[in-house]
């Protein structure tokens, strides 16, 4: 059985409405929340680190905001699930954008060790009916236990990866 | 001509200003999308070979129209992605089919170079659904001031037997970019991470 799951914050954005040259700290502040997000999302699946076979992430800011905002999050939202997967090697794909209260985002999939596995291109749409609000960022971590399905369009499968260079 | 193309619909998005700051010189993405028919609508095929080449087709398509967009060289093209809508009689594999087998290729060869992942997204949806093309560095996925998206949508599309297939590319980085990471002008551009 195939299972997709996303789990959304929403926070506030304390960058809102006005233009801050240094956001930097905010990065290293949201680690945290990366973490709790990513091991709750293990729990929605099941529990067991190892099922879980693809990943992403996305942003989006409140209409306040500027669209970099959405940029803090891709060290601690990448890291975090990362490290609680046991070291994954691949790049962790992601989306932004600026959007009003209930907007949707695409946020694409790819598999955990090497990007390159066809079967697991994927994505999955999210947002939250009343986020994110002037001030708010909506964060997104997804991930799946599997291929697509009836995946059937070639290419690098899963079980052909050597997970070295997060590629192949 | 393999693929049955009903419309192609090409947007620019150039920000000149981000929170009350100039954007100099202003950043640049263009999509350009392609609504075809879905061979496949209805039906379980195994052999999604028709929907591979149609992809061939429309990377070269779609790849060449993005650029013209932005009315500058190939070479100067320094992000994409692509992304797929397919309508409601189809099955979501159909998108996979269009994107993942061919339709890199013909977009290397209409941005030059391009030794990243192009990366990509995928849905299905009826009439006006949007989707969000992501979009990354041609030649090192990791470089972050690229990391970025843009989202398209056509009101009368996908019926339930088309597909919307988009590409994106975009001469820049997101506007004033600065959460650190790797830089493009550190950027090696051969193993397509770094």
């Amino acid at each position: 059985m195939h299972k997709r799951a996303a789990v959304l914050a929403v926070i506030h954005n304390p960058f809102a409405g006005k233009y801050v040259a240094d956001i930097m700290p905010m990065m290293e502040a949201l680690n945290p929340l990366g973490v709790k997000m990513a091991e709750r999302l293990v729990t929605l699946l099941g529990g067991d680190p190892k099922a879980v076979e693809g990943y992403g992430k996305g942003a989006i800011v409140g209409a306040a905001g500027e669209l970099e905002h959405g940029a803090l999050w891709h060290a601690p939202g990448g890291y975090s699930m990362r490290k609680v997967l046991g070291d994954a090697k691949a790049i962790v794909s992601s989306t932004k954008k600026v959007g009003p209260v209930g907007a949707r985002l695409d946020v694409p999939i790819t598999h955990i060790n090497a990007s390159y596995v066809r079967s697991h291109f994927d994505a999955m749409e999210v947002g939250i009916a009343d986020a994110p609000r002037d001030h708010e960022m909506v964060v997104a971590l997804v991930m799946t236990t599997g291929p697509r399905i009836h995946a059937r369009a070639g290419g690098l499968k899963a079980s052909e990866i050597k997970g070295e260079d997060g590629l192949r | 001509m393999k693929a049955e193309i009903r419309k192609i619909v090409v947007a620019v998005e150039e920000t000149r200003s981000e929170m009350g700051k100039r954007v100099n010189p202003p950043t640049r993405k263009a999509v350009a999308a392609a609504v075809i028919k879905n061979p496949f609508a209805g039906r379980y095929a195994e052999d999604l070979e028709e929907l591979m080449a149609i992809g061939e087709e429309l990377g070269g398509l779609l790849g060449e129209r993005a650029v013209a967009a932005l009315g500058v060289a190939p070479g100067r093209i320094e992000s994409y992605g692509k992304a797929a809508i397919v309508g409601e009689k189809g099955e979501w594999e159909h998108a996979a089919a269009l994107l993942h087998p061919r339709l890199g290729k013909p977009l290397r060869a209409a941005v030059e170079k391009g030794a990243a992942l192009v990366p990509s997204a995928k849905k299905m949806g009826g009439l006006g659904t949007a989707i969000d093309v992501p979009l990354g560095h041609k030649d090192a996925a990791f470089v972050r001031s690229h990391f970025d998206a843009i989202e398209i949508r056509i009101p009368d599309a996908p019926r339930a037997d088309e597909i919307v297939v988009a590409v994106a590319v975009t001469d820049s980085g997101r506007p004033l970019p600065r959460v650190g990471g790797l830089q493009k002008h550190e950027i090696k551009g051969e193993d397509g991470l770094r």
